[in-house]
């Protein structure tokens, strides 16, 4: 059904423990397009999100089944690096949370960890990434300012340009507008728009108004199950399952 | 309800400002000059002093006066009670002076054959002979004598000859020292100055035994001013004179300063990473839990028991150990196997150890998990992530452990007096000589001070001013430390605080 998938989800299983938090998913993510993972509070988007860099190793007591490939490697081979993963699939959470540092060095942080000290090449680094996270204009003159003076839209939209500057072939967005208001929501809607050109994107969301704006594909997940996964417009007009066509009509959720 | 709660925080509040209150009415106004006043008695004797206290007599409808009177040599006493009722006659003579003396405390009389003015020029005089002279006693011929001793014990290993021709060429020079300070001491005993007492006896007083001269009865509101606050600054930065009870208490402050700032160098680090281990690497289980007991509990041990323990551990254990690796050749005197202020701030770091390790917890625990992420998802390693962003953002908490520490440990002082504090240090921990800073030193401090002061003293008279002023200062450098420590928090807390979401 899609061409050069980025991400090929095969038969994957995640436990919590004892509880079954997805139940095998498969499903291929697109290539520089807009993907959208919808649910109701509990259905484990977020968590089949933050499988794909990893970041559920941090949580205690997870077990995973089943494949993630990206480039033909499975990244929950023991062999991957996470650090390398990491960097090649960025993300943005929930809640703005920039360090504690100035604009610029959160912007280097990553670059830096990698080992990156040459001061010309970071400067360019922070002007592209700022720029493509369309917050360079507001922020050139103050580079040196502690990111925390920013507003609530800045500071997410500093954290997708933190992302940017590891020049990552996928961005994961979890819920990011979740904490902002109409305005700075548009703003990121707008950015996301941009970036799709360049990116591959995955976006969590419980605002089925923004899946359908902004993606090109959505997937439904509902306890656990991937209910259903297809272009969005299709998805929105004549959903192929009654469990989704109840959820977007507002039925349950 | 609410009456009941607003009541038990007046009573709370009425306390503290009371302690305040008494601290300050009894400590701040020794500074300010008392009138001299002399009391013809109906006996036909008379005295002369400043009057401390006014009292009813037990059970009678007479009151007595509480008077020092000074001049400990004749009268051996400082202070006496008069009867009100045998006093004749009270004058303020305007000519009375005070002098404040190196030994035997105060003496007041009338000055003879000698002008104020020309008494005050003396003293000026005598101020720069006196100082040639202390630093000849404490210090050319204490380091020369040092500089023997430690030659002397170089020669007990190796019959090295010219380390002999250099001992006897600094004998030499201690005995020509020595004979220079005896010449400079005897011509500066040589001058005297004649005081009528109140009785009518004329004394011959050492014009070098003299250190301030008022004359009380005679000074206007602007000097007497002046007088307080330059006897308020003597009082922070000179020595004690007369086993304390008498002078400065520079060296307590000094060491009590000192001590805190040892103690913050040597508990902020461990605490901070025994915090860190315990939150972020520690596995959860029952020895963690144990474990973090038995810190919460640390902190209700009494003080004594650490003290106790810095003088088995530290002191004997660890100091007696390094003494025989490394001053053997000192023993059995002993060189880090006594009391010091290294082994009194460690102790005090351990005691307070607990409280930084739960106030850091605490700060750990407030870190929201998605700062952490945002690292992790850069590619930070945990190790990483814990330096950039989560010490950073739990610093506050941490900083309001070790104000905490600071309020404690400045004012402990049970575990101080069986690790190294004493009632008089020859010299400062840190000073001008090398290594400068001297771990292994005794050292004053403004709590011991207080009670050697208080209650150790053989003058508890005279010296009960002392007590009040010297806790008015410990109140103040407690003070003082705990609002650096809340300035540097708040800074930082500043530089954290999150705008927007």
């Amino acid at each position: 059904m899609i061409e050069s998938p980025v991400f090929q989800i095969q038969n994957l299983d995640l436990y919590y423990g004892a509880f079954h938090a997805l139940k095998s998913i498969d499903m291929d993510i697109p290539e520089k397009t807009v993907t959208a993972f919808i649910g109701p509070s509990g259905c484990g988007k977020s968590t089949l999100l933050r499988c794909l860099n990893r970041m559920n190793d941090l949580v205690e007591g997870v077990r995973i089944t089943g494949q993630a490939v990206l480039d033909g490697q499975n990244i929950f081979d023991p062999g991957v690096d996470v650090t390398t993963l990491r960097s090649r699939v960025g993300m943005v959470f929930q809640k703005s949370n920039p360090f504690p540092m100035s604009i610029a060095d959160n912007i280097t942080y990553g670059p830096r960890k990698k080992g990156m000290r040459n001061k010309r090449i970071l400067d360019e680094i922070v002007e592209t990434s700022l720029r493509g996270a369309a917050l360079w204009e507001e922020v050139k003159d103050e580079l040196d300012k502690s990111a925390l003076s920013l507003s609530g839209g800045q500071q997410q939209r500093l954290c997708i340009a933190r992302a940017l500057a590891m020049k990552p072939e996928v961005l994961l967005m979890d819920e990011p507008c979740s904490a902002l208001d109409p305005i700075a929501t548009a703003k990121i809607e707008d950015l996301i728009d941009q970036l799709k050109s360049d990116y591959t994107i995955v976006i969590v969301t419980h605002n089925m108004q923004q899946a359908a704006r902004v993606s090109e594909y959505t997937a439904f997940l509902y306890l656990g199950e991937l209910v259903e996964f297809g272009v969005t417009k299709d998805l929105f007009v004549k959903p192929a399952q009654k469990r989704t066509e109840d959820y977007i009509t507002g039925r349950f959720g | 309800m609410t009456y009941l709660l607003a009541t038990g925080l007046m009573v709370i509040l009425l306390m503290v400002l009371g302690v305040f209150a008494i601290v300050i009415f009894n400590g701040i106004p020794n500074f300010w000059p008392k009138p001299i006043e002399r009391f013809d008695l109906s006996n036909g004797t008379s005295l002369m002093g400043e009057v401390h206290e006014r009292k009813q007599v037990f059970e009678k409808d007479t009151h007595q006066l509480r008077v020092k009177i000074g001049n400990r040599e004749v009268n051996s006493q400082d202070f006496t009670w008069i009867d009100e009722d045998t006093i004749r006659k009270t004058t303020r003579p305007e000519d009375a002076v005070l002098l404040e003396r190196l030994e035997w405390g105060n003496a007041y009389g009338y000055l003879e054959g000698i002008s104020f003015a020309d008494l005050k020029r003396g003293m000026r005089e005598m101020h720069k002979e006196r100082s040639t002279i202390e630093h000849y006693e404490r210090e050319k011929l204490v380091e020369l004598n040092d500089t023997i001793a430690e030659l002397n014990r170089k020669i007990g290993r190796s019959d090295d000859p010219k380390l002999k021709e250099r001992v006897a060429s600094l004998q030499k020079q201690y005995d020509t020292d020595l004979a220079t300070l005896e010449d400079m001491r005897k011509t500066a005993f040589a001058r005297h100055v004649s005081l009528k007492l109140s009785d009518g006896q004329t004394r011959e007083l050492r014009l070098f035994d003299i250190l301030h001269a008022y004359q009380p009865n005679s000074m206007g509101f602007f000097s007497k001013t002046g007088l307080f606050f330059s006897r308020g600054f003597a009082f922070m930065f000179t020595n004690p004179r007369e086993s304390n009870t008498e002078g400065g208490v520079f060296p307590a402050l000094y060491g009590t300063v000192l001590l805190v700032f040892l103690m913050s160098i040597l508990v902020f680090p461990f605490g901070v990473i025994a915090s860190v281990y315990l939150h972020e690497y520690a596995r959860e289980g029952i020895i963690l839990r144990l474990i973090r007991i038995t810190i919460f509990n640390l902190a209700g041990v009494p003080s004594i028991v650490f003290g106790v323990f810095g003088l088995g551990f530290f002191i004997y254990t660890v100091g007696g150990t390094l003494d025989t690796f490394f001053f053997a050749d000192r023993l059995p005197t002993p060189t880090l196997g006594t009391g010091g202020i290294l082994w009194a701030s460690m102790t005090l770091a351990v005691l307070t150890l607990p409280v930084v390790i739960v106030a850091s917890l605490e700060g750990l625990q407030a870190v929201p998990e998605m700062y952490r992420e945002g690292a992790f998802a850069l590619g930070a390693t945990k190790w990483e992530v814990i330096r950039d962003v989560v010490i950073p953002n739990a610093m506050p908490g941490m900083l309001t452990g070790l104000i905490l520490a600071i309020s404690r440990a400045a004012g402990e002082v049970a575990p101080l007096m069986l690790t190294g504090v004493v009632k008089s240090a020859p010299s400062l921990p840190l000073d001008l000589t090398a290594p400068f800073l001297h771990l292994d030193r005794k050292f004053m401090h403004l709590g011991f001070h207080i009670y050697d002061v208080g209650f150790q003293s053989p003058n508890v008279e005279a010296a009960r001013p002392m007590v009040f002023t010297t806790t008015l200062l410990l109140l103040m450098v407690v003070f003082a430390l705990n609002l650096v420590a809340i300035i540097i928090r708040n800074r930082l807390r500043k530089k954290f605080m999150r705008s927007g979401v």
